[in-house]
């Protein structure tokens, strides 16, 4: 038998004891909700500022729901949803993407940092573009599901559509992806056969 | 390349996109939302406690008797309401498991909230924070390493209305006489109590002041401690020399210990 309450279910908890129990859903989530916001804004500190939106407007829910609903609610999909509001909300009357990328890549000025590190970094850029390549329906489904890691039942809830079409969205996302991503390892090594 | 190795190319590229959510974060949502300050029950030395903390640290300790209570102390200290949570914030969790049983190390500065004190019990409560589980000091002691060696007295008040026990271990401060001395949180049983469980031998420690004995020393060092102090404690039984004051001490030879920094009572010094 639990007194304290500890191996309750969270969202059990939390429909108990909202304040007491809020801040561990925070920690147990901020990467998802942050990541989620990342995905939509692209900018980590607008992401950030998002993310933080995103957690008090889940509070501020989660304290008119009823208990019931409270205890039944998915925590995942449910804050991935608020924060891709939240998120989408936020890029209405800012600038596009395009505009965005070229302001990041002017600051992009590297310096003298590691070898390793300007790999990785390299890496990152490379796998963004493939995914900024993809058609927008495709990806948000690809990114959620390959770089947040939802499963596709959440993915399904998250975007409030049927598993059946985020299934297909994701693996014609992906084949895309990966015909892409041929593309540029051929390219790749023809230019090291010159 | 096999296709499942551009599979996994793929999952792998991807998966490196991940970011981890700033380190700020949750402190942010925590600060707007009024969850950073709160109180939590957690298990004592002797018997369960009540721990108030805001974002700078613990601010309250009290030893449990009912929530209404504790949340009327608060109320009456800090003039405001406080919220009671499941469990300690992981920062809190941590400082407890630290300072009140010693099972982890400290690390960074002091996480306690004195912030509304007068700049004389601070200095005494942040000075009684550095006595080492399981050894004693005397108020003298803690009066003179602030540099008010006359001012005894009002170190004993001070310490009579520390805020948070157990993780400011005032139980730690004991009179030069042997007397074990008055204790806020449940009197002098209850301090003999917390020492005991600490492994201090309160019979011992009241039994050597009685027999005229203040310091131990050690005849093969020519060091002298207060008895507790962990390096009077590991001088075996044939080199262990009783001392019955600073001076006693220098006339033999003897020069006090750099860690436990033994002094005389001022009536004595002067």
């Amino acid at each position: 038998m639990c007194y304290s309450g500890v191996c309750m279910e969270l969202g059990e908890r939390l429909s108990r004891d909202l304040d007491g129990n809020f801040m561990e859903l925070v920690t147990l989530h901020q990467d998802l909700v942050f990541g989620v916001a990342l995905r939509v804004v692209r900018r980590p500190a607008d992401a950030e500022d998002v993310a933080q939106e995103a957690f008090v407007r889940a509070y501020r829910a989660l304290s008119r729901y009823p208990a019931e609903r409270v205890r039944e609610l998915k925590l995942r999909p449910w804050l991935a949803r608020i924060a891709l509001n939240q998120a989408r909300n936020w890029l209405r009357g800012r600038p596009t993407d395009a505009e965005l990328d070229q302001a990041a890549e002017s600051r992009a000025v590297v310096g003298n940092e590691p070898v390793r590190l300007a790999v990785r970094r390299e890496e990152r850029r490379f796998w963004q573009a493939l995914l900024d390549e993809l058609p927008p329906r495709y990806r948000l489904p690809v990114a959620l599901r390959h770089v947040e890691g939802l499963s596709y039942a959440e993915l399904a809830q998250t975007l409030e559509r049927p598993v059946g079409t985020v299934k297909s969205d994701v693996h014609r996302g992906v084949r895309l992806l990966r015909a892409a991503y041929e593309r540029a390892e051929q390219n790749n090594r023809q230019r090291e056969a010159v | 390349m096999t296709s499942t190795a551009i599979n996994g190319n793929i999952r792998q590229g991807l998966r490196d996109l991940r970011q981890p959510a700033p380190a700020g974060l949750s402190a942010q949502v925590g600060e707007r939302l009024g969850l950073l300050e709160g109180y939590v029950e957690v298990e004592g030395p002797i018997g369960p406690l009540y721990v108030a903390f805001g974002p700078t640290g613990i601010s309250l300790v009290s030893r449990a008797i009912d929530p209404g209570q504790f949340e009327e102390e608060f109320g009456a200290t800090f003039g405001r309401p406080i919220k009671r949570l499941a469990a300690a914030p992981a920062q809190v969790a941590r400082a407890i498991d630290a300072y009140v049983w010693g099972r982890s190390a400290r690390r960074g500065p002091a996480p306690v909230d004195l912030a509304q004190l007068p700049d004389f019990e601070r200095q005494v409560l942040l000075k009684t924070l550095e006595i080492p589980r399981g050894e004693v000091r005397p108020y003298a002691w803690v009066a003179a390493e602030i540099g008010r060696p006359r001012a005894v007295r009002a170190v004993g008040n001070a310490l009579a209305r520390n805020p948070i026990p157990f993780v400011i271990p005032c139980h730690r401060v004991v009179r030069s006489d042997g007397h074990i001395g008055q204790y806020g949180a449940g009197g002098p049983e209850s301090k003999r109590a917390v020492l005991a469980a600490e492994g201090v031998d309160t019979q011992e420690l009241e039994r050597m002041p009685a027999a005229g004995v203040r310091f131990i020393g050690s005849d093969t060092t020519r060091i002298y401690c207060y008895p507790t102090c962990r390096h009077a404690r590991r001088v075996t039984a044939e080199h262990r020399v009783a001392l019955r004051s600073v001076e006693d001490s220098r006339r033999l030879g003897y020069r006090a210990c750099k860690v436990c920094r033994p002094v005389d009572t001022p009536s004595r010094a002067a």
